[in-house]
């Protein structure tokens, strides 16, 4: 391990902390613009956090230290897995402490915290959430883990980078088990990420809420991290969607300048377009009842498990 | 390096000391404080030796004795090698914890006096070490049956309530018709030379017919144990009925002897492998798990669902031996030794998260009296030591990186990986189901756990009473702290972990993990560093570094006071303890969407009830399915049996002389 390494890894999880909030900028003004509304500026998610960290933080009367640490823990996990995912480049020489499988526990580390902390404030409405969102991630990370398994089989590896590498070099092979994992990974993210048809990240109704209920009685600081952590999980997922099944344009060694530019430029391509795509999805779906979800989970779990047995009958 | 005659010379010295601690408990039975003083501590002591034993005579040659105890001409074979002494260390570490812990929390009450407990409670101890060293079906069988009657006496220790009598002889019944199962199966694996030591059947000559009978047999008699579906009737009643420490001995460690009685017929005793039989026990194991997890969300007693949360983690250990076997089978050493190494990597675990949980579940019983989880609640307030290390157990059991549960889960994954190279066309591609399958239940073990953490310690107190509950005692805290450390290590260092399994691997399936040049302390790679390599204590450095950071940020950038106020809840005003989630509404989604697992009556008031009442009672399918019927039709055969019985002796006596009749004609 060299320090040029430790520098790029470093780099990695900067520009990801750095950026997540602005491709959630990005979405919102895609959506608006497909719902022919006025646009909010690009840079609104960071006048959020800006305020939020600028506001007098207001705690419930008898939570506990869990509750205060639970955002540090999350933001934590977002910008672990920030480190995991090989978003600029394949040499990432944290990623090697982690592969895909940690990957998954760590976005579930995140969840049960988030769920811990909604419950410790002992409200009706944050059990409510800590409860749905435990019900869609029992749902959604068994299926996110499935996608994983498709690619790694075809890898050979659940380490991340030398699955990237791997779809990277064969360029022209079209694997139909990958896009059964496509569909199901999509699923998974709007799920996993609060969007429409599971979520709504702008919803003010309280019954309807899934994890805006959860964060009810955070505010300032925490809510800030919360916020952020969210927009780096959006920004993360879409990174992994990049690196199974769009690895392309992924530097294999990011030491010199040039090489870097490119894999930045290509990085902002690809989200440019990713994120105009989710708010398309966003605005042509409503969002269904949270009855219906699980069912909507459980067919991006089947679709997934699909494209193993896929892979496994082709053997591509 | 010790020799291995003096490692089992003081096994040995350490069952013996056990006996002596137990029967001490006997001569002042009702000197609570001499016993918890003095004899758990001392037991605690052997425990530990116990460990350091099983851990020198993992990687030391098998060392076998022979004790002329018992019958005459058939003295006691016993042996000491890696498989036995992984398990011994699992016994010895685990109980430790669990005999620091009992010394605290044992206290004189209704039911069984201290100085009987002790007793029982030491035999238990000492019979399941011999379980792990007999080497003959008959200390096998003693040793085994002697562990089920102490535990028996444990589970009864309040024999005054109807229901823990109950739940102690649905325990016995199965115990035994799992003991008869193993007496069987022995009866096979002799092979028709009538010797009865392990020696002997390992090289007795079987065809595949009777192996298979004999591996049925041992499935169905330790799988009567581990609590496999569908016999898992006895472990949700039994597991709440006993005192918290010897629940969490029962689940455990006592559990485990089942997996290692499975383990020693399969891979040890077993002339051949058959791939079917992977395949079954893969299957069996797994539909267990799921079972047991999906029931684990449904229960309101928190005993209760740690006990159906052992279902589930019995059911992983199961599939993974399964999976062993199935690679071991095919001829593949490496995904065997991995599979097997999950599956006592898991074993390890459960003993450690499981005991933390159950213990702290004892911790909340004597502190609140209540073990339904619809009174309990914000007890991480007044019982801040149990909440916290209950908070490791809960993220361990959760399956969540980097604790203990992730690991052997990881490895787990990672040999269903492999089963694609399985040359078998139908097999390797149903295993990856298996994979999903293993995934979905692991995800429910997290929703599971936030239940049981946050409805118990988390949220507002939902019984006033509540408000007085204590935090336990300080070798309570020992006993919490050790086994909550236990965790926290066996997460941190798998691969130091994964060498010391090295030992069991290649007793059993001659294959070796260890690849010298790719894996170090802190770093696990058991295939190849190109295929999956994982570092916890990197990856901790990692999120501790990220988190800290962000906390130094939003410190810095954050310049205002934190102020208290009362919760917002979207600003309605009148919100009390009743309004949060209970357990029953937790359990909703997965009677929702897992509806065909329950037997499910419900009760729900009309809009004109003057005091609305809504019940819900959730039941397992197999008690109406399988248990009635059977139960029904053993009280018809008895019946039909008492016909006979006439009341007069001139028809015994006819009946003696039909018997020597018939007798006479068969024999002429």
């Amino acid at each position: 391990m060299n320090a040029a390494a430790v520098l790029t890894q470093l780099f990695a999880v900067i520009v990801a902390v750095a950026a997540a909030p602005l491709f959630l900028g990005w979405v919102n003004v895609c959506r608006a613009w497909l719902q022919n509304r006025r646009a909010p500026p690009l840079a609104q998610p960071y006048r959020t956090i800006g305020k939020l960290l600028h506001k007098e933080a207001v705690l419930a009367h008898d939570v506990s230290p869990l509750f205060r640490f639970a955002p540090y823990a999350i933001f934590g996990s977002m910008a672990t897995a920030a480190a995991i995912i090989p978003a600029l480049g394949l040499d990432l020489p944290f990623a090697r402490a982690a592969d895909a499988i940690a990957l998954v526990g760590l976005f579930a580390t995140a969840r049960v915290f988030a769920a811990l902390a909604a419950m410790d404030t002992g409200t009706a409405f944050g059990t409510l959430g800590a409860r749905r969102e435990m019900m869609l991630g029992f749902l959604a990370e068994p299926a996110l883990l499935m996608v994983f398994f498709t690619a790694s089989l075809i890898a050979g590896s659940t380490e991340l980078p030398v699955i990237a590498g791997t779809h990277q070099s064969h360029t022209l092979a079209v694997h139909p088990s990958l896009a059964f994992a496509a569909i199901a990974f999509l699923m998974v993210l709007l799920a996993e990420n609060a969007r429409i048809p599971v979520d709504n990240p702008s919803t003010h109704l309280e019954l309807t809420m899934i994890h805006e209920a959860m964060v009810l009685e955070y505010s300032a600081r925490h809510l800030a991290l919360i916020e952020w952590a969210a927009a780096l999980k959006l920004f993360n997922y879409a990174c992994m969607g990049f690196a199974l099944f769009l690895p392309w344009g992924v530097a294999v060694d990011l030491a010199s300048p040039p090489v870097l530019a490119g894999a930045l430029a290509v990085l902002a391509a690809k989200l440019l377009l990713a994120g105009a795509a989710l708010a398309l999805i966003e605005t042509v779906n409503a969002k269904i009842r949270i009855f219906r979800a699980p069912e909507f989970l459980a067919f991006a779990f089947m679709l997934a498990v699909l494209g193993l047995l896929v892979r496994l009958l082709v053997q591509e | 390096m010790a020799e291995p005659a003096v490692l089992l010379n003081a096994a040995l010295v350490v069952v013996a000391g056990w006996l002596a601690v137990g029967a001490a408990g006997l001569l002042r039975p009702h000197a609570t404080a001499l016993i918890a003083r003095l004899l758990f501590p001392l037991g605690a002591l052997g425990s530990i030796v116990l460990t350091a034993v099983g851990l020198a005579a993992l990687s030391a040659p098998p060392a076998t004795r022979i004790l002329p105890i018992g019958l005459p001409d058939l003295p006691l074979h016993l042996r000491l090698d890696p498989l036995a002494a992984f398990f011994l260390f699992l016994l010895g570490s685990a109980s430790t914890g669990i005999s620091v812990f009992g010394a605290g929390y044992f206290r004189a009450g209704a039911g069984t006096s201290p100085g009987l407990l002790c007793l029982q409670y030491h035999v238990f101890l000492a019979t399941m070490a011999m379980v792990l060293l007999a080497d003959d079906a008959y200390a096998f069988m003693v040793a085994w049956e002697s562990m089920a009657l102490a535990s028996y006496f444990l589970v009864t220790t309040q024999h005054r309530i109807g229901a823990i009598r109950g739940a102690g002889f649905l325990y016995l019944l199965l115990a035994h018709v799992g003991a008869i199962a193993i007496l069987l199966c022995f009866g096979v694996l002799q092979g028709g030379s009538w010797q009865f030591t392990f020696d002997a059947m390992r090289g007795a000559d079987l065809d595949a017919t009777r192996a298979t009978l004999a591996f049925a047999l041992a499935l169905l008699g330790f799988g009567a144990k581990a609590g496999l579906v569908p016999l898992h009737v006895w472990l949700p009643e039994a597991h709440p009925a006993a005192p918290s420490p010897v629940s969490a001995l029962m689940s455990g460690v006592m559990l485990k002897t089942a997996a290692y009685g499975l383990l020693r017929v399969t891979l040890d005793l077993l002339p051949f492998p058959l791939w079917h039989w992977g395949a079954a026990l893969l299957a069996l194991g797994l539909f267990s798990a799921l079972f047991g997890v999906i029931f684990a969300a449904v229960q309101t007693d928190m005993k209760r669902l740690l006990a159906y949360s052992s279902i589930e983690n019995l059911g992983i250990v199961f599939a993974g031996s399964g999976l062993a076997l199935l690679f071991h089978a095919e001829r593949m050493p490496l995904p065997a030794a991995l599979a097997l190494a999950a599956t006592l990597y898991h074993c390890l675990n459960h003993a450690m998260f499981k005991s933390l949980l159950f213990l702290a579940t004892g911790s909340v019983l004597h502190a609140t009296g209540e073990r339904n989880l619809g009174r309990l609640g914000g007890l991480i307030r007044r019982m801040p030591w149990v909440a916290w290390t209950a908070l490791v157990g809960t993220l361990a059991i959760a399956g969540l990186p980097p604790l203990n549960g992730f690991v052997s889960e990881w490895l787990l994954l990672q040999a269903l990986l492999l089963t694609p190279e399985v040359p078998r066309p139908f097999m390797n591609m149903l295993v990856p189901l298996g994979a999903s399958l293993l995934a979905l239940t692991a995800a429910l073990a997290a929703y599971v756990m936030v239940k049981f953490y946050g409805v118990i310690f988390l949220g507002q107190m939902r019984e006033p009473a509540l408000a007085d509950a204590h935090d336990c005692g300080r070798l309570e805290r020992l006993g919490l702290l050790w086994l909550a450390l236990a965790c926290v290590l066996l997460g941190l260092l798998p691969a130091p972990v994964l060498g010391l399994l090295d030992g069991v691997s290649a007793e059993l399936l001659g294959a070796s993990l260890v690849h010298p040049q790719a894996s170090s302390v802190w770093k696990l790679v058991p295939l190849s560093a190109e295929r999956a390599s994982y570092s916890p204590l990197v990856f901790l450095l990692g999120i501790v570094a990220l988190l800290g950071a962000s906390a130094l940020v939003a410190t810095r950038v954050y310049r205002r006071r934190v102020r208290r106020a009362p919760p917002w809840d979207c600003g309605f005003p009148h919100q009390d303890a009743r309004m949060q989630d209970t357990a029953e509404g937790f359990g909703q989604p997965i009677r929702h969407i897992f509806a065909p697992f329950f037997r499910m009556h419900r009760e729900l008031p009309s809009p004109l009830d003057a005091v609305p009442q809504y019940r819900v009672t959730v039941e397992d399918r197999f008690w109406s399915l399988l248990y009635l019927p059977l139960a029904r039709l053993v009280t018809r055969a008895a019946r039909l049996v008492g016909g006979i019985q006439q009341g007069r002796i001139a028809v015994y006596l006819l009946y003696s002389f039909l018997t020597l009749l018939v007798l006479l004609v068969i024999v002429l």
